[in-house]
Formats: structure tokens, sequence, C-alpha cells
């Protein structure tokens, strides 16, 4: 009996050990390697970094080690404007592409999770239906479309609506233009999700209570829908931050997202230190939001009990 | 009959300018139609809802009395007829613009607002104060005895409690009509009596006008101070609950509402004030004569259960009276329901109340016995 129970434990904590053992090996390991690089010096050698770690020096190469490690990294973050504006294009590029998404995720969330039940499944098949080509063909395609001579402009000449055809590439326009496109699944899904779940029978009972209809969006439908617009937000606004195909293949070189300038400094700089103090920074400013939207969850999920 | 009006000792004013005046229409509708593609839901229906009373829509599954509600509350149109509140035409006036208030099945509370929340959203609706608000809220959360979980969030409370606080939400608007949609179908049984009553002593108490719908005919009977009876989309039968049980008008009503013993019929004589119809599977019984029955008319006479009296047979059968054999005897603790075989093969139902411990006991199975009723006691139908 006692040898049921204890294989009953071993298995319990094998399976909450499993996805923590996945945590370190996958992301606490790395995130050290990215945290210790972060903290060097760029060097012209292989790897083109320095402090080394000499294990075989035992304690005195340890402090040797942590000696020779320094904040110029950093300090080079803050002391170029270049750094300090890629940060701030990419936030205000994610929050304007994030808020232009809600704009037309919600409609149309709402329109599917209120359509016939026998064609909801369809809807939201269609809205995951671009993910079965891979990410970087789509992004190519918006290339040929918004191209000089490409479809977009085909169709406004020939509709006479501009006489000369408008450059469309490399400009803010195409950059956000690829955002919402690419991350519009990720805010409809959570939105769908929670409008699927709301009782319609609530927004009865909220004319019943002299609500008209426009009324009641704003003070029942759009308060229930809350957790998946942040979830949405959440999902859409934080890899944005850090996005670099869409920029870089539908942007301009004058102004550069951190994706952007982070690739500039691990491959074409060769500067590993500063593109890992990059790397730091950006998951510091993430944390915040991601830090917030951790706490409203566990206050829901505690209403709920 | 409610006139009994003490909303005031309660703590809750009604607006109502007078008290409530028997006999006057609240509610008029007037051959309401309501069409869905090809059903007709509900068809032609006319009813006067009194000022006061409490009303039970009853009828089984499909039969209408949820569209009816629905129209009565705004979210469905008719598509003939008119609905009038107090003379005023209401028909076209979408929900939020009538003095009418639903509680719904699932109850419909607002899972993002706290139970105050719930109580005031429909207050916060009209050009009220907070002071105002706050006050209303306190005094019928009182009503409803849910004082001190004002802060609660619905998915807190439990299935009565969340039945309360749809209660409250819709009185506190005052509403001139108060439509309750099967309000006690997710209580359990228990929940379901007690909540039978104090839903009765509420009305009584605010003297507001209540509608119900129901397909549980005891729940009807219980509550209502009037059951109108649904089929089919029409009303059958609008009458008192001992009226409707104690003279249905035509057959289907007779067996929707409580047990029946139907024996079909053909009136042949008249011995004033009965008649006596001859019943293929009875023989000849007597029963009052309504209005409008000649010999040679086709009727139903219709006995409750409770109205026979079952005997030991002596060999000598009184008038009105049949011969059978106990066929099942079920002992339900505050009476037996027995099932008599007639010598033709067809069962007649009968309920024996087990009044006293008695010393002689009651007819056992396959013992032959008595039936006979009052001719009083029977019903004649003729639909």
């Amino acid at each position: 009996m006692s040898a049921i129970s204890e294989k009953g434990t071993w298995a319990r904590r094998l399976t909450i050990g499993l996805p923590y053992l996945w945590l370190v090996v996958f992301f606490l390991v790395p995130f050290l390697i990215v945290l210790r690089l972060s903290f060097s010096q760029t060097a012209l050698a292989q790897p083109p970094y320095l402090p080394l770690l000499d294990l075989a020096a035992g304690w005195e190469g340890l402090q040797d080690f942590v000696a020779a490690l320094t904040l110029d990294g950093y300090r080079l973050l803050f002391s170029d404007s270049i750094y300090i504006a890629s940060y701030l294009r990419s936030l205000q590029i994610a929050a304007f592409s994030t808020v232009m998404l809600l704009i037309l995720a919600f409609p149309i969330a709402y329109g599917i999770a209120r359509a016939p039940r026998r064609w909801q499944p369809l809807l939201v098949t269609a809205v995951i239906l671009p993910f079965w080509t891979a990410f970087l063909i789509r992004v190519y395609a918006w290339i040929t479309i918004l191209q000089r001579d490409g479809l977009l402009n085909e169709v406004l000449m020939m509709t006479g609506l501009v006489s000369e055809p408008p450059a469309w590439l490399a400009t803010d326009t195409a950059v956000y233009l690829g955002m919402v496109y690419s991350y519009l699944p990720f805010m409809v899904l959570p939105i769908y999700a929670t409008l699927e779940k709301m009782d319609e029978s609530l927004i009865e009972a909220a004319a019943d209570l002299g609500c008209p209809p426009w009324k009641a969006f704003w003070t029942v439908t759009l308060p229930i829908a809350l957790p998946g617009v942040f979830a949405g937000a959440l999902l859409c606004f934080i890899p944005i931050v850090g996005e670099f195909v869409i920029p870089d293949l539908l942007g301009s070189s004058d102004t550069l997202m951190i994706g952007q300038t982070l690739w500039t400094e691990f491959f074409s700089n060769k500067d590993w230190p500063v593109a890992s103090a990059l790397a730091i920074v950006l998951l510091c400013v993430l944390l915040v939001p991601i830090v917030i939207y951790q706490n409203l969850q566990t206050r829901a999920i505690e209403e709920r009990r | 009959m409610l006139s009994d009006n003490s909303a005031e000792a309660m703590g809750v004013e009604c607006n109502r300018a007078a008290p409530p005046q028997a006999g006057r229409v609240l509610l008029g509708i007037e051959n309401v139609t309501k069409r869905f593609g090809g059903l007709t839901a509900v068809d032609g229906v006319s009813l006067d809802i009194m000022q006061g009373e409490f009303l039970a829509l009853l009828g089984p599954s499909g039969c209408g009395k949820t569209t009816l509600l629905r129209m009565l509350a705004g979210f469905e149109k008719p598509d003939e007829g008119r609905l009038l509140l107090e003379g005023r035409d209401i028909t076209a006036g979408p929900p939020y613009r009538r003095p009418v208030n639903m509680m719904f099945q699932s109850y419909a509370l607002f899972p993002h607002l706290t139970v105050a929340g719930n109580v005031a959203f429909g207050l916060r609706q009209e050009e009220l104060s907070r002071r105002d608000i706050d006050a209303r809220v306190t005094d019928i959360l009182k009503v409803v005895r849910l004082e001190g979980l004002g802060h609660r969030r619905p998915n807190q409370l439990s299935g009565g409690q969340r039945q309360r606080v749809a209660l409250a939400r819709a009185l506190v608007k005052r509403p001139k009509l108060f439509l309750l949609d099967e309000p006690l179908a997710a209580l359990d049984k228990k929940l379901r009596e007690e909540t039978q009553s104090e839903l009765r002593e509420l009305q009584r108490r605010l003297g507001v006008t209540f509608v119900i719908v129901t397909h549980d005919q005891e729940e009807a009977m219980a509550m209502a101070s009037r059951i109108a009876v649904m089929n089919e989309g029409r009303i059958v039968q609008v009458a008192p609950p001992a009226e409707i049980y104690e003279q249905p008008n035509s057959r289907w009503i007779a067996q929707f509402i409580g047990d029946v013993n139907l024996f079909e019929a053909r009136v042949i004589g008249d011995a004033s004030p009965y008649l006596v119809a001859e019943s293929a599977v009875a023989g000849p019984l007597h029963a009052l004569r309504p209005g409008g029955v000649s010999p040679g008319t086709d009727i139903a006479i219709a006995v409750r259960p409770e109205k026979i009296h079952i005997s030991r047979a002596t060999g000598k059968l009184p008038a009105n009276a049949i011969s059978g054999v106990v066929a099942d005897v079920g002992y339900l603790g505050d009476f037996s329901l027995y099932k008599v075989r007639l010598d033709n093969g067809a069962t007649v139902k009968a309920a024996v109340a087990n009044v006293s411990r008695r010393a002689e006991p009651p007819p056992a199975l396959g013992e032959r016995v008595t039936l006979d009723w009052p001719a009083e006691s029977a019903i004649v139908l003729t639909r």
C-alpha cells in the first residue's frame, strides 16, 4: 500500500517537475547566458567577448572572472540616443498597432460570437487560416502587394483614385499594415473566447432594466470582454515590441525597431555584449505589462472562486 | 383578494399613486399573434391582466407561454394585436422604455458586478441621486434577506441567493408589472417550496402585479391567484386555481391539471338537476347537468381520483357506482393511489386519504371493490 502511495507521489513530483525542468533548461539557462554576456566586453576573438570563465583556475579564476565583468554594454545603451530612440519607436509602434488591432478585432470577434452556433467553427477557422502559410511568406506577399507596380497601386490607378503610384514600401504605413495583418488572430481569438461564453440574456436583462443597447455595450458587454481584451492586447503588444521580420522587410531603414537594432549589433557589429544588454533591457521593459497582466489574472481567478 | 398592502411597513414604498383597485385592468392583451417562420407561437391571445393579481401562464413546453411573456417584456414584437398598459399602447415600445421588469430563468446576473451593483444597475439608468440609489438598494436587499451580501459577486452566492438577487434587481425598479420566467426551475425541491410561499407573500406585501410563466402545475396552483392555461399558442382557460381544477372546461385541461378518470359517454336521460349518461366503460352515470347539454350529446364525465369512494364489494351495486378488482396500490404516505381494473378491462384510479390508522385493513390487491362518487363530484365536459 505504501509502495503505491510512494509511487503516486513520485508520479506527482514528476508531473509537477517536468514543466519546471523545461523552464530551467530552455528559459532560465539561456537567460543566464545572455545576462552574463551583457556584462562582458567585445573582443576580436572566438567567441567574440571577454572575460572567459576558466574553471581550471578554481576560486581565483572565478574571482578574476567577476572582476573583469563590466557595465560598459549598459552604459553604451544609455549614452547613445540611437538605442533609446529604437526602444521608444518599438513601444510606439507596438502601442499604436495594439490599438488598431483592438478596434479592428473587437467587431470581428463580436460578429463571430453572435453568429449562429453552427457557423462559428467555420468563422474561427477563417481567422486562423493565414497560419497555414509560413509567416515569412505572408510578409513577402505584402511586398509584392505594396511595391511600386504592385497589386495595391494597380487597383488604385485603375479606379482612378490616384494619378501617380504612391510609395508604400519602406513607410510606417507598411509596417502598421504588416503588424495588424499578422497579429489579428492573436487579438480576435481571446476576445472571441470571452464573448462566446457571455450569456446573451445579459443584454436582454440590461435592456429590461432600462438600459438601451448602445449603453449596454459599454456597461455590460465590454466589461465582461475585458479579460479577453487584456489577453489579446498583451499577446500582440509584447511580440510586436520585439518584432524583427515585419519592420525589416516592410519598413524603412531610417528608423529601426529594437529587434532590428539588436540584429545589427549581433550580426553586423559582432557586439554580443551590447546586443545582450539590449535584450535584457527589452525584457525588463516588457516585464512591466506582463506583471500587470499576471496580477489581473490572479485577481480575476480569486474573484471567480 | 390581494389588497393587503403593507409595503410601507417593510420600508419599501412603491410608486403607485393609489393602492391597487380590485378589478382595474393593468395590461390588456388584445388579439396578439406571434409567428416564427412557419410556426405560430402565440395565436390570437386576448387577456386582461388585473392590477395587483398574481397570474400564472401555465402550459406544456412549446405552448407559447414564454413567447407571450417575452412580448410583455418587449423582447419580441407581436405580428398582430396590441398591448395596452393602463390604456397606453406599448406594443412597439422597446424593453428599456417599459415600466415592466422581468426575472430571467437563468437570472442573468451581471458577473462583473457585485450584488449591490447588480441591484443598482436598473436604478442607475434612471436620473436618481447616488443617495437615493443606495437607500433603495439597501431597502430591497433587506426585503429579500440579502443584507450584508451586497459586496459579494454572483458567483460567490448559492443558487437560492442568486435567485433573490435577480428578484431584488427587478423589484427595486418598482415595476408596474413584474414578469417571472420559470423562477424556481433552477432550485431544488425543498427550496422551491419555500420560495413559492415567499414569492406569494412578497407579492401580497408589495401589491405589484406578478405574471409568472411555469410548466409546473403545482407551482402555478400554489402561487397564483389566477391561472391562464395555454396550449398550442392559445389560452384555453383562465380561472382561479380551484376553478381550473374543479371545473376544467375541456378534456385536455382536465387531463393536464392533476389526475383524472375520464369516461366517454352519451347523454341518455334527464333526472333534474342531474343528467344520466351511458358510458361504455362504466355504465349509466349521474352528473350535474350544465346548460346546453341535451340527450344524444357526446360528453366526457371526469372524476378526480380523490373524489372516488372505495369500499369492499357487498354484492349490491348502488347508483353511480362501478365494480372492479384492485390491480395496484401505491402507498404514498398521506394517501394511497388505487388502480382498479373494471370487468371490461378499463382502469380507474382512486385516491384514499390515510386519515387514520384504521383497525380494518384497506382493500388489498386482487380484492373486489365498489367505486362510487357523489354525482356533484363528476365534471361534465363537452369539449
